[in-house]
């Protein structure tokens, strides 16, 4: 029954390549996580306060699309879907203008529900001493939501390095798609695949640990 | 002579059936793991909030299944089986994945709607010479599922979209089937649409009742 | 008949009973006043078995409500505990609320709790508000609601711990009605308050605790009008500014 040998030294010898895709998720993770969050900032002003209108409706459509549809649909509409309208991306670009598709989409909702935690009368407040509105979103509301959306924004940090992972279904040799290319050769795919898992989970470890410092400096009151 | 060779064969019926079959597929699934899932997690999250050695025991096992990539769980459970000499098919691969994956972010839903529950009720509960089980019963249950429900949905909601990487085992589900016909046809833009709106219609209706369940509930 | 013997109780490190002796005899009124943190409210989760204790014994009607032969449940019932929070249970309507211990612990049918809950509320003057659920009702009311919730099962002794606390003034009125009334029916009160006016107009009897132990005990009137104790005195003389 159990007569399965495990061959570690296998991935030792392939150890560099995953740490190359480990490094590419990463660096997928970070930009995609950037961008998004860029985007999402006027879409969630464009959500909470416009409501109606083509930039509100904008939004909507961007926020649900991200939210109702799966990952690896977007980053097929990115890689095949805009190959037959003539763009032909990488796998690279594909996922990474996917990715940064789903996370504008979590994050607008995400920072839609901050400031709306954000007590309106803290506007008024900031209106009456008489700062313009983009004054008081950045001296009164975003110090506030910055706070309410900082744990939410690092689960979408984590959220976005496990979607890196799709990019093994485009070919992409980021750490998933790195541990299948390097262990089609000896077919050691248990040993493979649980080193890939571990790096993930440490990854995932780093950037939780990284948050929580983040958060004790910033918060320390 | 001329001699015309088109790579790609057209759209033709059989393709569409099989793309729906696919559709089927994604359905079924979902409604399975759904439901084994959601058991697993409930009876999971209720031991671990009633056990601390369940609750410290089981910590590392949640919190792996949460930071590793559904991609990566689907191909391990299918070689471990493999290694054990027990192969499972890549829809009984499938199913179990999913259904252990739902189960652990089930439970942890639970959890939070077991302690979300006032330990005040509870004592008042006894007060009233309730034991141990009527309480849970008519007490911590029905209110811990009030908040659980809403969340619950957009888990499931998760679920069905998560459904589509069952193909990395070979399972193949209504997005695979869309790759494949399109392979064939090369309608690219005609499928993969389609097969979006197929998960758009699935998806965003019932976050629209999860949405509005999570609204009343706030105002209770 | 409740004796409370040499009772300590702590919390960690913390000792907020340090040693109580008192009796409470069938039919009386009696009040437990003194500053918050004292002990009080936990005195009385002790007697019915919500809390443990460190020392000491509890008994009610001969039974000691701390030995783990005690049918806690069953004791329960003979002792009703009104808590400040109300804690009125926020998934069911009013009248469900007092009906399910009844209908589950007492294992009536289902139309005999109905009938027998629909009773109490009328007693507590909460007829008409049957079917609505906890937050449809005021502070006064849903405090109300726990008081029938609490004498649907038929205690022998109810055991009140600032009921009138969380409440705005103008609702406290109809909640000592409420107690004044069951006075009236015979049942033995226990109740730990902050309104010194109502213990000295309705209670048989009054201990004052201070820092956990009863500092002074004795009828009523005596003790608030004219206090033996030093402590006592200041106590009285702050809380009637």
């Amino acid at each position: 029954m159990f007569d399965y040998q495990f061959y570690w030294s296998m991935v030792w010898s392939k150890f560099p390549d995953l740490l190359d895709g480990a490094y590419l998720s990463i660096q997928i993770t970070a930009i995609s996580i950037v961008l998004g969050l860029l985007i999402a900032m006027p879409l969630a002003i464009w959500r909470h306060s416009g409501r109606g209108g083509p930039l509100g409706a904008l939004a909507a459509t961007w926020v649900e699309l991200a939210r109702n549809t799966p990952a690896l649909f977007q980053i097929y509409m990115a890689y095949f879907g805009l190959g037959a309208l003539g763009l032909h991306l990488s796998s690279y670009a594909a996922l990474l203008i996917a990715i940064t598709f789903n996370n504008a989409g979590y994050l607008t909702e995400t920072l839609r529900g901050g400031m709306a935690a954000v007590a309106p009368q803290q506007t008024a407040a900031a209106r009456s001493l008489g700062m313009t509105g983009f004054q008081s979103f950045i001296h009164v509301v975003f110090p506030q939501l910055f706070v309410i959306v900082f744990f939410p924004f690092v689960n979408q940090i984590n959220w976005a390095l496990l979607n890196t992972s799709l990019g093994m279904m485009i070919g992409l040799r980021e750490l998933t798609g790195a541990t299948q290319a390097a262990q089609a050769e000896s077919f050691r795919t248990f040993e493979f695949f649980i080193v890939a898992a571990a790096l993930y989970y440490l990854i995932s470890k780093l950037i939780s640990a990284g948050a929580h410092l983040a958060a004790w400096r910033l918060f320390k009151d | 002579m001329v001699i015309n060779i088109t790579p790609y064969s057209g759209l033709q019926w059989s393709d569409f059936w099989y793309v729906l079959d696919g559709a089927w597929r994604t359905v079924m699934l979902t409604i399975v793991s759904g439901a084994a899932g959601t058991l697993i997690g409930l009876v999971l999250g209720w031991a671990r909030e009633n056990s601390v050695i369940l609750r410290y025991g089981l910590a590392l096992y949640v919190d792996v299944t949460r930071s590793v990539p559904l991609i990566i769980q689907f191909i391990l459970v299918n070689s471990v089986f493999s290694i054990f000499g027990l192969p499972l098919t890549p829809l009984e691969v499938g199913l179990l994945t999913l259904s252990l994956y739902m189960g652990v972010q089930t439970s942890e839903l639970v959890r939070a709607g077991i302690r979300s529950v006032p330990e005040q009720l509870q004592k008042a509960a006894r007060s009233l010479g309730m034991n141990y089980w009527q309480v849970q019963t008519h007490i911590t249950a029905p209110l811990a599922i009030r908040t659980i429900f809403p969340s619950w949905i957009g888990t499931l909601i998760g679920l069905t979209k998560d459904t589509a990487l069952v193909s990395v085992v070979g399972y193949i589900e209504l997005l695979r089937a869309a790759q494949i016909v399109i392979n064939r046809s090369n309608e690219t833009l005609l499928i993969l649409i389609g097969v979006g709106v197929f998960y758009f219609i699935i998806c965003y209706p019932v976050s629209l009742y999860g949405r509005r369940l999570e609204r009343r509930l706030a105002h209770d | 008949m409740i004796e409370i013997k040499g009772v300590r109780k702590s919390f960690g490190d913390n000792e907020v009973i340090k040693g109580i002796d008192l009796t409470i005899n069938k039919g009386e009124v009696f009040c437990l006043i003194g500053a918050s943190g004292s002990g009080k409210s936990t005195l009385l989760q002790c007697i019915n078995g919500l809390e443990s204790i460190q020392g000491g014994q509890i008994l009610v009607d001969g039974h000691d409500v701390h030995d783990k032969r005690t049918n806690i449940n069953e004791l329960r019932q003979k002792l009703g505990l009104v808590f400040q929070q109300y804690n009125a249970f926020p998934h069911l309507t009013a009248i469900d609320n007092v009906a399910l211990a009844p209908r589950i612990v007492k294992k009536m049918r289902r139309s005999d709790a109905l009938a027998l809950a629909r009773q109490h509320l009328e007693y507590v003057g909460l007829g008409d508000k049957m079917h609505l659920k906890p937050k449809s009702l005021s502070g006064g009311q849903q405090q109300r609601l726990a008081i029938a919730r609490a004498l649907a099962m038929q205690p022998t002794y109810m055991l009140f711990d600032e009921i009138t606390s969380a409440l705005d003034p103008e609702l406290v009125g109809e909640v000592l009605d409420t107690i004044r009334k069951l006075k009236e029916s015979g049942l033995t009160i226990i109740m730990v308050t902050h309104d010194i006016a109502f213990a000295r107009e309705s209670a048989d009897r009054v201990a004052f605790f201070d820092r956990g132990k009863i500092c002074e005990i004795g009828d009523a009137r005596q003790v608030i009008s004219q206090p033996r104790e030093e402590r006592t005195r200041q106590f009285l003389q702050r809380v009637l500014q």
